[in-house]
């Protein structure tokens, strides 16, 4: 009998809540088969099996929560007759022993498959299971083309799973609370945070957003965000270890993914990431906060688009807080908050004025960097405001 | 072939006896000894008319004492002569491999650095035409083994020609295979073309899809063979290896890494051969390029036969050649 | 058998002092290898030559420095009276770097060019053609230098052997056969090997002029050599020299010697080289017993000062290790 185990689907998955079994007692299963939902921090998840069989039992109900490697269901092998199964319980035992994490079972199987070295490497490197390609070579090995055709047949595949992916993921309220909880937690157990504050002068910025929206079709038109977004982007070029994450010391990354707090109609944020928010046009970075943003509300993110960022913005908007400091979403190192944007008397060449006005945070680890650092980078974030139209 | 008037023919047996009558004329502490190599010119007349161009004192005929000759050249070498020993085959100098592996391989290092064993010793190898299990060996593995020797096998007629000269000037002995069954062999050579190196292995033909490497009598058969493939539309990448030792890991280690398969062409005996060592060296060292298992083409187990079909049957032909490379790239 | 002439024998005071310097540096140097080995400073084989001294010394006085020695395993003697210093030898003997062969070697490959020593060969007979090719560069670059060479008699039942001396003969080269036949080819006796048991007649079967000589008495090897040599030099041909002799002690270091009575060693004993022959220089008034005690006590004095310099030696570094199989260009 195989057992069929709660999957490990990240090193920081912990358990996961059964949804729903996609199959049924006495249906047949096969390699790749969907067999369940699973509701995890990150959302609703699509589990597949590994093996062959008939299901022989399932031990979980629906919307139970269980750790990572409980068993959740019997699968009777095929390739194992009646009469053999009968004679040797015993023999069974080794499995069991073998299969008590998801990881290694698969492990094992891919052992079995033959592949060229080069293939094996090929498919190592674009991540692609073994048990997904059919071998062309001596006794049905995999080669290089046939890592290669499947390569090529998975671009076109992945374009028409995002959009599936995006209708189906739906996590509930609780689980998003859960999470937040979970992850707040962390951050303030682990992360020792610093926080430095910087007044900016957003009275160029907003006269160019002015002017540039007036030449764009309403639907198109930028919020002073994007510019906060681009000139975030465009700072961390200079700032690279607060691009990055902390395990086990400091990982600078090398894209540059912006997560941005969208808060939840009935409580709760979404952080989904802005993926290379540097090499990205304001009109670019306007036209995914145009996607991202309802899709967040409607908790329908891709997987990537809420474990990407690298960096977190928190804004408040209009009428929101003078000022806002976050708390760091880990393993990243820093977030970055904006306040309302207000009018105030603004001091400027000896002469006072009235000027708009946004209260800056950074909040940074100081595992991973010092006060310096981030006051460098809001200074220069702030002078990178003043030039709006090089942004 | 664009400037024909470069070129002649040449066969394998005059481009070995241009060779040695080069190295005579070079050098006057260059002399030829071996078994009916003067009054009888050659075995295989491969040194005939030499006897009368050089004289007694520079081709000398020796008795039936392959352990007594080869060591004498060894000991003519250490005091300071450049002998060029012929072994009439591969097959007889077995009676001489105490004194190339124990003296001439050894003494160097046994004396710490102070004895040089400038030496070379030619023997005919290979099948040639029906003559049995005790004259058709291709025992270039045994001394590819011995570290202390260069090895070097000369597989086309350049080589044939060109490699003895560039031999001579080794202060390390040297055994040089020459293969009987091509003798006779005609090919066109460049006049005056003249090979440069015997350290390394060579690209006969450059090729994407495979690599054949080979060596010796496998050389013109692989050639063939790719020539055939090409018709197919499999481009082969040729090498012939040349230096069996030190081998020249390095030419046919980039090839794999570019072609992604390697099959390996010799007369010799399967197990523990040169194709063992190449094999095992590319599974060492481009594992992670190989998209086929290393295929291995080698003689039968089996001393050579006399019957002309167990004979043919014994070694790898163009045609086996052609129908495992078919079968590595299209798993027919 | 060659009776040897006193009458003849060429040799000075000063000449006779020296040879016995060197007789009893060698029975000394290997008495001290014994107990080197003993204390597993020395490893490997080794193979004494304490009884045979003569031989190397009334040879190897005949020759010039520029004529090629090739000797067995049993070689220690032929490189001391060769002239190779005893502190490279016990050093090689150690496996140090400051060896005459820089350690590689060992016991049986003591090698020295500067001293035109070929060696320290331990296949027997496998030197024999080697010798044979030296003498045949010799005549083919028409130099007047010779080769000499020392084997066993068992080498003799070797195939190398006749075609070693064949070839010689046949070429006419200047190369000296040296048998040194001490009766026992490791633990067979010259009967049990050998149908012929006159190793000098197997030279004539070849056309090769032989003698055999008492091996035991230096003036008649420096006789029998200096014969020898000269015919050698001067007619540029081979020549098979048998030396009978004895090694009072075993085959190698360890040998249990089963194979040979002690009464027959405790006779050969009686006929030791080195008392005979200092009889001779002490009746001739060229020593005196207080000098040979001195002797004694500088070669004592030389040995333990080879000693100290071996265990003074370096190893060869590790990353060493694969020089001297190619030559470095």
């Amino acid at each position: 009998m195989i057992e069929f185990l709660m999957p490990s689907l990240g090193a920081d998955m912990e358990d996961g809540t059964l949804i729903e079994w996609k199959k049924r007692t006495g249906d047949s299963v096969k390699r790749g088969d969907i067999i369940a939902e699973v509701e995890t921090q990150k959302g609703l998840i699509e589990i597949e099996v590994f093996d062959e069989g008939i299901i022989e039992k399932l031990l979980i109900e629906e919307g139970t929560k269980v750790p990572v490697g409980t068993v959740l269901a019997l699968i009777d092998p095929i390739e194992v007759s009646l009469e053999t199964k009968k004679e040797k319980p015993i023999e069974l035992h080794p499995i069991q022993e073998k299969t008590t994490e998801g990881i290694t079972q698969e492990a094992e199987r891919e052992i079995h498959i033959k592949a060229s070295p080069l293939a094996k490497k090929m498919a190592e490197d674009h991540h692609i299971a073994l048990f997904q390609i059919k071998g062309s070579g001596f006794d049905g090995a995999i080669t290089k083309e046939d890592v290669e055709h499947v390569i090529a047949q998975r671009d076109v595949i992945d374009k028409e799973k995002t959009v599936i992916e995006t209708e189906k993921t739906v996590a509930s309220s609780e689980a998003i609370r859960a999470a937040i909880a979970a992850a707040m937690s962390k951050s303030n157990r682990e992360i020792p945070h610093y926080y430095l504050e910087k007044k900016i002068d957003l009275t160029k910025a907003l006269t160019w957003l002015q002017e540039a929206n007036e030449q764009r079709k309403v639907q198109s038109r930028l919020l002073p965000v994007v510019l906060f977004i681009k000139a975030i982007a465009k700072t961390l070029l200079d700032f690279p270890d607060l691009n990055a994450i902390w395990d086990n010391g400091l990982k600078p990354k090398k894209d540059i993914n912006i997560g941005f707090v969208v808060a939840l109609h009935n409580g709760g944020i979404m952080v989904p990431a802005i993926h290379q928010a540097d090499l990205k046009t304001v009109d670019e970075i306007m036209q995914t906060l145009n996607d991202i943003i309802p899709r967040a509300r409607a908790m329908k993110l891709r997987s990537s688009e809420l474990s990407d960022g690298t960096i977190t913005l928190t804004s408040m908007g209009d009428g929101g807080a003078d000022a806002v400091f976050g708390v760091i979403y880990p393993p990243q190192v820093a977030i970055i908050g904006f306040g309302s944007i207000s009018e105030q008397p603004f001091a400027e060449n000896g002469m006072l004025g009235v000027r708009s006005v946004v209260n800056a945070t950074l909040a940074g680890d100081h595992r991973a960097t010092d006060g310096l650092t981030g006051s460098q980078f809001l200074n220069l974030l702030a002078r990178n405001l003043q030039k709006p139209e090089s942004l | 072939m664009e400037n024909p008037v470069m070129n002649t023919t040449l066969t394998y047996r005059e481009a070995l006896k241009q060779g040695i009558r080069e190295a005579l004329q070079n050098d006057k502490d260059v002399f030829l000894m071996g078994e009916d190599v003067g009054r009888y010119g050659g075995a295989f007349a491969v040194s005939k008319g030499l006897l009368q161009e050089f004289g007694e004192e520079r081709i000398m005929d020796v008795p039936l004492s392959e352990s007594g000759f080869v060591g004498a050249g060894i000991g003519a070498a250490l005091a300071g002569m450049k002998p060029i020993v012929e072994v009439m085959t591969v097959n007889f100098s077995l009676l001489a491999m105490d004194q190339i592996v124990n003296n001439a391989a050894t003494l160097q290092h046994m004396s710490g650095g102070q004895l040089h064993v400038p030496l070379v010793i030619r023997m005919g190898c290979g099948i040639s035409k029906q003559l049995g299990a005790q004259h058709s060996h291709s025992w270039e593995p045994f001394y590819a083994h011995i570290p202390g020797l260069v090895v070097l096998s000369a597989g086309t007629h350049e080589d044939a020609r060109g490699m003895l000269r560039l031999a001579l000037l080794s202060p390390d002995p040297v055994v040089l295979f020459e293969y009987t069954g091509m003798l006779n062999l005609e090919k066109e050579v460049a006049v005056d073309s003249d090979i440069l190196d015997i350290s390394k292995a060579k690209v006969l033909k450059k090729g994407k899809d495979i690599t054949i490497i080979t060596y010796g009598i496998g050389v013109y058969k692989c050639l063939d063979a790719a020539a055939e493939l090409a018709t197919v539309g499999i481009d082969a990448e040729v090498i012939d290896l040349r230096v069996l030792r030190p081998l020249d890991e390095f030419t046919f280690l980039a090839s794999v890494a570019k072609t992604h398969r390697a099959i390996i062409v010799e007369d010799a005996w399967r197990s523990v051969s040169v194709s063992s060592e190449v094999s095992a060296r590319i599974m060492e060292k481009t594992f992670y390029d190989l998209d086929a298992p290393v295929l291995r083409l080698c003689g039968i187990e089996v001393p050579i036969p006399y019957p002309a079909h167990l004979e043919e049957a014994a070694v790898p032909q163009i045609q086996d050649i052609v129908n495992a490379v078919k079968k590595m790239i299209h798993h027919d | 058998m060659l009776q040897s002439d006193i009458k003849t024998v060429q040799i000075n005071e000063k000449k006779g002092l020296l040879l016995l310097y060197q007789m009893l540096l060698i029975r000394r140097f290997e008495e001290k290898a014994a107990e080197q080995y003993s204390k597993a400073k020395i490893r490997g084989f080794l193979h004494l030559y304490i009884g045979e001294e003569a031989v190397a010394v009334g040879v190897i006085q005949a020759l010039n420095d520029d004529d090629n020695v090739l000797a067995t395993y049993r070689e220690h003697g032929h490189a001391l009276a060769r002239g190779i210093d005893a502190d490279v030898i016990m050093a090689e003997m150690y496996g140090k770097l400051e060896g005459c062969s820089r350690g590689r070697g060992g016991s049986m490959h003591l090698f020295d060019i500067s001293k035109n020593f070929f060696g320290g060969n331990a296949i027997v007979c496998g030197h024999l053609p080697i010798a044979v090719g030296m003498a045949l560069a010799s005549k083919k670059q028409k130099k007047t230098n010779i080769t000499c060479c020392f084997f066993g008699e068992g080498a003799a039942a070797e195939g190398e052997f006749h075609e070693a001396l064949n070839l010689a003969a046949l070429w006419k080269v200047p190369v000296l056969f040296v048998c040194e036949n001490n009766l026992y080819a490791m633990g067979t006796a010259l009967k049990y090997s050998h149908a012929m048991t006159d190793i000098e007649k197997k030279g004539t079967t070849y056309g090769i002029e032989s003698a055999a000589v008492d091996g035991m008495d230096l003036r008649a090897v420096i006789e029998a050599a200096n014969k020898a040599v000269k015919k050698v030099r001067s007619e540029e041909k081979p020549y098979l020299l048998v030396c009978n002799t004895y090694r009072f002690r075993a085959h190698s270091m360890f040998d249990a010697e089963l194979y040979r009575e002690k009464t027959e060693v405790d006779e050969w004993k009686k006929r030791d080289p080195i008392p005979q022959y200092q009889q001779f220089l002490l009746q001739k008034g060229w020593i005196s017993e207080s000098e040979i005690e001195l002797m004694e006590q500088k070669i004592e004095h030389k040995i333990q000062m080879a000693v100290d310099f071996a265990e003074a030696g370096t190893w060869e570094p590790l990353e060493q290790l694969t020089k001297f199989i190619y030559s470095e260009k």
